[in-house]
């Protein structure tokens, strides 16, 4: 494989490339990006993933929740993520973590998870009614990550329906309801193995154990409704409101995954994360709660927290534009 | 992770100097949603980045969809992230103020608010 570092442009390679970007700079066209359905601004989400394509960097989402496994062992994650739109309706994306394990009783284990790839594609925008809708693809790729976090040594492809739709076209006796929206995905998750054979050796006797740990496909839904302080104070009712409170969106996100086969159909886990999100020019931090739903998630509430940056604001003329097709 | 974070923030410094950004609305007047006594000479919208006016619109209607404007807009030259629009004396009633803007970054932002005079 040819190595980036020692790859050279040619100057009939270099010649496009230098017009290329130098036009990104100086051709003045619209743009909308970030996450838009006519007048209403939606924020990125923390948990559950938005129907957007947009030029986004979320550095980083930091999390940490006790699960069941081991008898609670705490895992704590620090995450990065970037989304960089190819046209105005398709973008791709890349994800990369940095788990901590820690079981009661034993020491921790430090290592990356697996790398994530994404690509979305914007079918449906319908202004009026602040409707979006989208259909994603991923893959988390098998054995870039430690084993010591466990980290899956075989990929999982999953694809998806992302939506999401603003309530702005409410009628006016109901105006203070307008603030409120919903996003959300319905999506399918699909290892590409069945099951890992796990062996370990009892340390007194010598004898070998084995287990078994199937990999169902999985249900992956989730929804996120929010109440725009925004969208109150610019489009409803100017109550007064002053920075910062101006530009808060409270929310509470919903995440499930339930398993479909391999003997494990049905066995609903998730959270249901409480939280905000302050949306400013440049960026966004959000904080949610993660209380889980059930003993099979976990016992203790979690919470994750987020820098999310806007990079269509950040670099409106390089960096957060489309690669090709200009802005719509 | 360090040298991606550090590199992230130079690049964010190095960029600062041509930070714009959506132009979303600051204030305006009539006020958002507001009831008010007297017909408003004009309305004001103040946004919180700068406007390119010529390809930027305010639009007033009545209850039945007619547009009562001056269709005079303008964005105010002492601050250009503020732009006006004359209205002619309005009788009691509803009024839906409809807005288009594009910041001097390109990035276009839209939205709508009504007022009510009642005497």
């Amino acid at each position: 494989m040819k190595q980036i570092s020692s790859y050279k442009l040619s100057k009939a390679t270099a010649a496009p490339i230098v017009i290329y970007l130098a036009g990104l700079f100086v051709i003045p066209t619209t743009a909308w990006a970030h996450g838009f359905a006519g007048s209403r601004f939606f924020p990125a989400t923390l948990t559950t993933d938005d129907p957007f394509v947009n030029d986004e960097l979320s550095l980083p989402t930091v999390s940490s929740m006790v699960t069941p496994d081991e008898g609670g062992t705490r895992d704590t994650e620090v995450a990065f993520d970037i989304a960089k739109r190819i046209t105005p309706n398709f973008g791709i994306e890349m994800g990369e973590s940095i788990i901590n394990l820690k079981p009661p009783g034993g020491s921790s284990h430090t290592g990356f998870g697996n790398l994530e790839l994404a690509g979305k594609y914007e079918f449906l925008e319908n202004d009026e009614h602040e409707l979006i809708l989208s259909l994603g693809a991923e893959v988390e790729i098998g054995g870039t990550g430690n084993k010591r976090v466990e980290a899956d040594s075989f990929s999982t492809w999953g694809a998806g329906l992302f939506f999401g739709k603003g309530f702005g076209d409410l009628p006016d006796t109901v105006a203070f309801l307008k603030p409120f929206a919903v996003t959300g995905l319905v999506g399918v998750a699909i290892p590409t193995s069945a099951s890992s054979r796990i062996v370990t050796i009892d340390a007194t006797s010598g004898e070998h154990d084995i287990d078994v740990e199937r990999h169902p496909n999985v249900l992956e839904w989730g929804f996120a409704v929010e109440y725009s302080m925004i969208y109150l104070q610019e489009q409803v009712k100017d109550i007064g409101l002053k920075a910062p409170f101006d530009r808060l969106i409270p929310l509470v996100e919903f995440a499930f995954e339930t398993p479909l086969n391999r003997g494990e159909q049905g066995k609903t886990t998730g959270t249901i994360n409480p939280g905000l999100i302050w949306s400013g020019k440049y960026f966004q931090v959000g904080a949610e709660a993660m209380i889980p739903v059930n003993t099979r998630t976990g016992n203790d509430v979690g919470f994750i927290a987020q820098l999310h940056f806007y990079l269509d604001d950040l670099f409106p003329r390089s960096l957060g534009r489309p690669i090709f097709g200009g802005n719509k | 992770m360090n040298r991606v974070i550090i590199s992230l923030l130079l690049i964010g410094v190095a960029g600062s100097a041509r930070l714009e950004a959506h132009a979303f609305l600051k204030t305006a007047k009539p006020a958002v949603g507001s009831t008010i006594q007297t017909s408003p000479g004009e309305v004001r919208i103040s946004f919180t980045e700068k406007i390119e006016p010529a390809f930027s619109t305010i639009q007033v209607f009545d209850a039945s969809g007619k547009q009562v404007d001056k269709r005079d807009v303008h964005v105010s030259r002492s601050d250009q992230s503020l732009m006006v629009i004359s209205m002619p004396p309005l009788q009691d009633g509803i009024y839906k103020v409809v807005w288009r803007v594009v910041s001097v970054d390109t990035h276009v932002t839209k939205g709508s608010f009504t007022f009510r005079i009642v005497r």
